[in-house]
């Protein structure tokens, strides 16, 4: 096995986070630890609060209880752009790319905090605005390639069909690097072949990187094959945590799916 | 046929990511530039020179300069004008109070005293947006007009509330004619859409137009909102305040805060609706249908009709032709002109052979 893969000390942990938008409460006091290198699920069923998770991870939504700590640092309110510079990416549920930008752009940006070069240098092209373009647009190739979208690289990504802007999407968070990623149903509305190639992704893309992984779906089959680690929730309240075995065995678990028998 | 990319293959990334990296856009250009620097001045008389060209260029500089901030940033204003003022005014106490500065710095001194304006009036666009964003820049456009009128600093105390514009001497070399003001504008706009044109494909660029796309995505990249609107306005007034103080220094000779009222805004504005939002070659075809039109109507009405028509009912024809090819073009490509070119150069990709 890849030694980047070997699952390491818990680097991410979220404590008591409880959330809440006016009187709708949409977490409510939970605590869990994702652990370095590891694919972890978050499912539940719908409204169970998985979205907003994530956006409290990575400081879309500020809680109005709990913290973060990330690499053993504890983060009160985690803002959006300083998540990005901690290495936490992430893809939305509702795909939000730059519609105008072409699919290369779009990765582009996923880069720009690594760019050093001053708006000066960039209005002129002139030295480390031109060495410094030409070199992310290397890296990018390199995701272009992995995500074989080499054809559409320089459409604009609103002309193109709903299974490539997710790649593209996936690529745009790849472009930054990150040591974090968050997959908002990086598999929602795709079929099976477009299902397989995502779930490719995601494990070349955790082995080869070792990139820790956050993901919420709602195909059991490839949260089960997937991950090392499950948390469910339910109405804003986390029910279970484990393995995939641990949680299909869960009653818990299958009470909040199926319901209860009156 | 003509415009093919077939065949033509990119050995580097630094070649695809050049500025033209198709060599048929790169000749078109360096045809244009050509032709402007070259061949116009050759053929064109002082009226078209002085009061036609020049005016087109400037203004086409102002619509490249709201165009980076709507078209790019999408932040909707409607205060070029005002900003334009404040490089005129600007650039001429600059000229008044430090005599014996060179030229381009007093006009660099001006753009950056209006971007200086821009990124104070840019600050409610960190909380509101669209429309609601477009009523507070109507505040900068009241706003600086009332102020340079009001205060007669801003003025040397003119009772009129009129600046003269000084004249224009670069290196002991006097810009005093139309075809001297003219190679001068030319030569000042293409350097800065040029520098445009670098910076939308740039990092800045890909910033500005994230944030214009998905904001909420864009901060989640690392993309810090605030400077990067703040940043949009600051370069959008820059360019805004050379273009005023060029209408002030090489077109108008004098001005005053009226010159650069809510009707010029409106008029900018048009420019980049009708050329194309988000498109630098847009801002020029925006700006050339907006000021060639009606000149154009104007003498097609009079080489049709000659004499046989009253004057003022010709001149309110102009405006209802004006008004009807607007809407036409608008129903016709929404995304204005420039995105017709796009497409026109999309089928001469296939053309004559498309299948």
């Amino acid at each position: 096995m890849n030694p980047k893969r070997t699952i390491g000390d818990v680097i991410l942990e979220v404590e008591d986070i409880a959330l809440s938008f006016g009187g709708v409460r949409a977490l409510s006091h939970v605590s869990f630890g994702v652990r370095e290198h590891e694919i972890c699920s978050i499912i539940g069923p719908n409204g169970a609060g998985k979205s907003s998770m994530l956006n409290v991870i990575n400081g879309v939504y500020h809680p109005q209880h709990g913290h973060l700590v990330y690499r053993g640092k504890r983060i009160r309110r985690m803002h959006a752009h300083k998540s990005a510079r901690y290495g936490i990416a992430r893809t939305f549920q509702n795909i939000a790319l730059f519609k105008g930008m072409s699919a290369l752009d779009n990765i582009l940006t996923g880069r720009n905090l690594m760019i050093k070069s001053t708006f000066i240098e960039q209005a002129f092209y002139w030295g480390r605005a031109r060495s410094e373009e030409i070199a992310h647009r290397r890296r990018v190739e390199e995701i272009v390639d992995f995500l074989e979208i080499e054809s559409v690289r320089k459409v604009p990504v609103g002309r193109l069909p709903y299974g490539l802007q997710k790649r593209v999407e996936l690529g745009r968070a790849l472009a930054a690097e990150p040591q974090v990623l968050l997959l908002d149903e990086p598999m929602a509305g795709m079929n099976v072949e477009e299902k397989e190639d995502m779930c490719r992704f995601i494990l070349d893309v955790n082995d080869e990187f070792g990139t820790t992984m956050v993901l919420i779906e709602h195909d059991m089959g490839v949260v089960m094959d997937l991950s090392d680690h499950v948390v469910v929730l339910d109405y804003g309240r986390k029910i279970a945590d484990g393995t995939p075995e641990e949680i299909r065995d869960n009653q818990q678990v299958i009470d909040a799916y199926l319901g209860v028998a009156a | 046929m003509i415009y093919r990319e077939c065949g033509q293959f990119k050995t580097s990334y630094g070649s695809d990511q050049a500025i033209f990296p198709i060599p048929q856009d790169r000749w078109g250009v360096m045809l244009a530039l050509l032709i402007a620097f070259m061949v116009i001045p050759a053929i064109a008389n002082e009226y078209w020179l002085g009061v036609i060209l020049t005016p087109f260029l400037i203004l086409a500089l102002a619509a490249l300069g709201l165009n980076i901030l709507t078209g790019y940033c999408g932040q909707l204003s409607l205060g070029s004008a005002a900003f334009m003022a404040v490089g005129a005014f600007a650039a001429y106490n600059f000229e008044l109070r430090l005599p014996g500065i060179p030229l381009l710095l007093d006009f660099v001194l001006a753009g950056l005293v209006a971007a200086g304006v821009g990124i104070i009036f840019g600050i409610p666009s960190l909380r509101i947006k669209g429309f609601y964003l477009a009523v507070a820049t109507l505040a900068a456009q009241f706003f600086i007009e009332w102020s340079l009128t009001k205060f007669g600093w801003f003025s040397n105390y003119s009772s009129s509330g009129v600046i003269t514009a000084q004249k224009m001497v670069i290196l002991g070399y006097d810009f005093d004619t139309p075809l001297r003001k003219y190679l001068l504008v030319l030569s000042i706009v293409s350097v800065l859409a040029l520098m445009a044109k670098n910076l939308v494909r740039s990092e800045t660029g890909r910033a500005w137009m994230a944030v214009r796309d998905m904001d909420v995505a864009a901060e989640v990249i690392g993309i810090r909102i605030m400077k990067t609107k703040l940043m949009a306005f600051a370069v959008s007034s820059f360019y805004c305040g050379v273009a005023g103080a060029l209408w002030a220094f090489a077109y108008l000779g004098t001005v005053d805060a009226q010159t650069f009222d809510l009707h010029r805004s409106f008029q900018i504005l048009f420019m980049i609706i009708v050329g194309g939002m988000g498109s630098i070659l847009g801002s020029f075809i925006g700006a050339a249908f907006i000021v060639l039109m009606p000149i154009f109507i104007n003498l097609s009405a009079h080489a049709l009709f000659g004499n046989a028509i009253r004057p003022d009912l010709l001149s309110n024809m102009e405006l209802i032709v004006f008004g009807g090819l607007i809407i036409f073009f608008l129903i016709v490509e929404p995304l204005g002109l420039a995105r017709l070119w796009q497409i026109a150069k999309e089928k001469l990709r296939l053309w004559p052979f498309p299948h």
